[in-house]
């Protein structure tokens, strides 16, 4: 039997467990559902034309023409009444003049109006809107992902450790088989979860009227996230499995877990709150804690050039490798320590793996 | 295929404490080795160098003559003094874990569970989570861990604590089938009287040194005292005017004594049966305890 049907196995098997936790599928469940809501119900509530009443004459035909809702009645007097009584929406009297309750109905003053052509020049320059949600998006999945899919490693990697198992999973099969099962099981759920979320909201946009070149827009910064979210991911969770391993019960991992939950929310923050001053985005996009935020959302709003995002993953790769290195000698260290919180130096300073395997 | 385990000169500190001190014995195919020590003599850190979960200062460990491979080990079988296994998940599931982390493809790991789990008398238990079993039972399941892939060695630290005699038996029997196939068995246990009863072969550690080792009753021949017990009608008292007894204790008609060197235990007998019937006769082997004390000293 090889490492890798040995990694293979570990691995499936967090994946099963995890897939058979209530927790988990309800959380994901709720998770889609606020996807769902988010994007297709706004398409649905904001519709629909406005009713209005009016007299006949050549304002009802126009109306008619914009595909109103158009209701005739005899005279002004009884159009203001039933926009009174709430049966309209609007009503058009003599003048013409629009008789509306509270808000200005945009689409039956069009109606009414002679406009302009317009012309747009850059069609597919990126909605404010948009540009605003994106890396707020971005920054929101890996964030929430890191941090759930992170601490169910760490939750794992204690778990073997609290109720002994480990013992036996360490004279079977290297440690490092077992921390990088634990690590891809993580990876994949994460991973899973995020393209289900992903596919659930592209449909629900389509379905809830969202324009067709959002997704063409969209697309090259998602293509990026991906490759950055796998790296940071596996970064992350290296250092959550080596958290896990210092402490002997679930409840303690809060302690140990601060400093990379501090990583993980500065850049969080940052990325959201410095999005309208480009020096400190750039910045950002190459700062391996916050690249896989930040690249992707420069890239959507069309600031960075080609060799960039390539740059910046080439350096979250050489600082993820280096995280794994220590998150692995972290983690080889303290795993058989079953005598209360292992010190994150004598952890460091434990040789017994590396004698084991010389 | 079933080899000779041999430990030969291991040495192991943990900071200033010597853990271990030259330790060397041998565990032989298809003999069941007990394993005495006091508490803190050095019994885990031995086995578990022989699993590799921690390493020797010098010294080796050999498996039919070649040194200790992962995939040897791979192939051995292992229950920890500290038990556990996954809680939530059922029997069947975390034996088929472990059988296919030793390398047995799914087929063959599901055969060994059935016919393991029953032997254990758990196998209607085998689709229950294991927290929802009972501390027994859970030691039962920990047991078929480390047997679910047939393994070529066994160790076993302290497989009997926890368990009720019928599941002592019960767990014996499964050791026995396991050596009947060859397997070489180390276990190790507080509970003199379990290893007197079972084992083929003897190792007493004592502050990580061994004190003694090998067949267990050639141990007792060597320990044995020239001490007899005797049991007449009447009184057994006259026996300490006797020349070259020592009496050791004394109950009516029942009496235990020792023997100087050169006084045959013939003469006594014949002195005894000159005085009236003679109802019992015996030498008096030490037991385990008495050999673990007299060694320990």
């Amino acid at each position: 039997m090889t490492t890798f049907d040995t990694v293979r196995l570990v691995a499936a098997r967090e994946i099963r467990v995890k897939l058979r936790d209530k927790t988990f599928l309800w959380s994901t469940a709720i998770f889609l559902l606020i996807v769902v809501a988010s994007t297709v119900l706004p398409g649905f509530l904001g519709g629909g034309a406005s009713s209005v009443a009016t007299a006949p004459g050549p304002a009802a035909t126009a109306l008619a023409d914009a595909g109103l809702d158009v209701r005739t009645v005899p005279d002004d007097a009884a159009a203001e009444r039933l926009v009174r009584d709430g049966d309209v929406d609007a009503a058009v009297v003599a003048g013409p003049r629009v008789l509306a309750m509270d808000d200005a109905p945009s689409d039956v003053v069009n109606a009414l109006s002679a406009q302009p052509p317009v012309e747009l020049l850059d069609p597919n320059a990126v909605d404010q809107t948009l540009a605003f949600l994106v890396p707020y998006a971005f920054a929101f999945v890996f964030f929430i992902t890191s941090l759930t899919f992170g601490l169910q490693i760490a939750q794992s990697v204690t778990e073997e450790k609290q109720t002994r198992v480990v013992e036996i999973l360490v004279a079977t099969i290297p440690v490092r088989a077992l921390l990088a099962g634990k690590v891809i099981g993580g990876a994949v759920l994460a991973f899973g979860q995020i393209a289900l979320i992903t596919a659930v909201g592209i449909v629900g946009a389509r379905l809830g009227g969202a324009p067709d070149n959002v997704l063409s827009l969209l697309g090259p910064a998602i293509g990026w996230f991906i490759p950055f979210f796998i790296v940071g991911f596996v970064m992350l969770a290296a250092l959550w499995a080596a958290v896990g391993a210092l402490v002997n019960r679930q409840e303690d991992i809060a302690g140990p877990s601060m400093p990379i939950q501090l990583a993980m929310m500065l850049p969080f923050v940052a990325v959201i709150a410095l999005q309208d001053n480009p020096v400190a985005i750039k910045l950002l996009s190459y700062l391996p804690v916050s690249s896989p935020t930040a690249m992707p959302a420069r890239l959507f709003a069309g600031e960075a050039a080609g060799w960039e995002p390539l740059l910046s993953l080439a350096i979250l790769a050489l600082t993820a490798a280096a995280m794994v290195f220590v998150g692995a000698r972290i983690y080889e260290g303290s795993l058989l320590r079953t005598n209360g919180r292992t010190k994150m130096a004598t952890a460091w300073r434990d040789r017994e793996a590396a004698r084991l395997a010389s | 295929m079933t080899q000779l385990l041999r430990l030969d000169g291991l040495n192991r500190a943990f900071g200033e404490r010597q853990a271990l001190k030259d330790v060397t014995f041998d565990v032989a195919p298809g003999r069941l080795t007990g394993f005495v020590g006091a508490n803190g003599a050095g019994k885990t850190t031995t086995m578990r160098i022989i699993l590799g979960v921690l390493a020797a200062d010098s010294g080796t460990v050999t498996w039919g003559g070649a040194p200790l491979t992962r995939a040897d080990r791979r192939r051995f079988g292992y229950m920890p003094e500290e038990r556990g296994l996954y809680p939530k998940m059922t029997i069947r599931e975390q034996l088929t874990y472990f059988g296919r982390l030793h390398g047995l493809d799914a087929g063959a790991v599901a055969r060994n569970i059935t016919s393991l789990l029953d032997r254990l008398g758990i196998g209607e238990r085998a689709d229950e989570q294991l927290e929802k079993l009972s501390l027994g039972n859970q030691q039962r399941a920990q047991i078929a861990a480390a047997l679910v892939h047939q393994p070529q060695l066994l160790v076993l630290d302290e497989p009997f604590s926890g368990l009720d005699p019928i599941a002592v038996d019960t767990v014996v029997a499964v050791l026995r089938e396991q050596t009947a196939r060859g397997v070489p068995v180390l276990f190790s246990s507080h509970q003199l009287d379990v290893v007197e009863r079972l084992c083929d072969d003897l190792v007493i550690i004592g502050d990580g040194a061994i004190l003694t080792a090998g067949r267990r009753d050639e141990l007792r021949a060597a320990y044995a005292l020239p001490r007899y017990e005797i049991r007449v009608d009447g009184d057994a008292g006259w026996l300490r005017d006797q020349p070259g007894v020592t009496m050791i204790d004394l109950d009516g008609p029942r009496a235990v004594f020792d023997l100087d060197t050169g006084v045959e235990e013939q003469s006594v007998l014949r002195a005894a049966l000159n005085r009236g019937p003679v109802r019992a006769f015996t030498p008096v082997a030490p037991t385990l305890a008495e050999i673990f004390r007299e060694v320990a000293r």
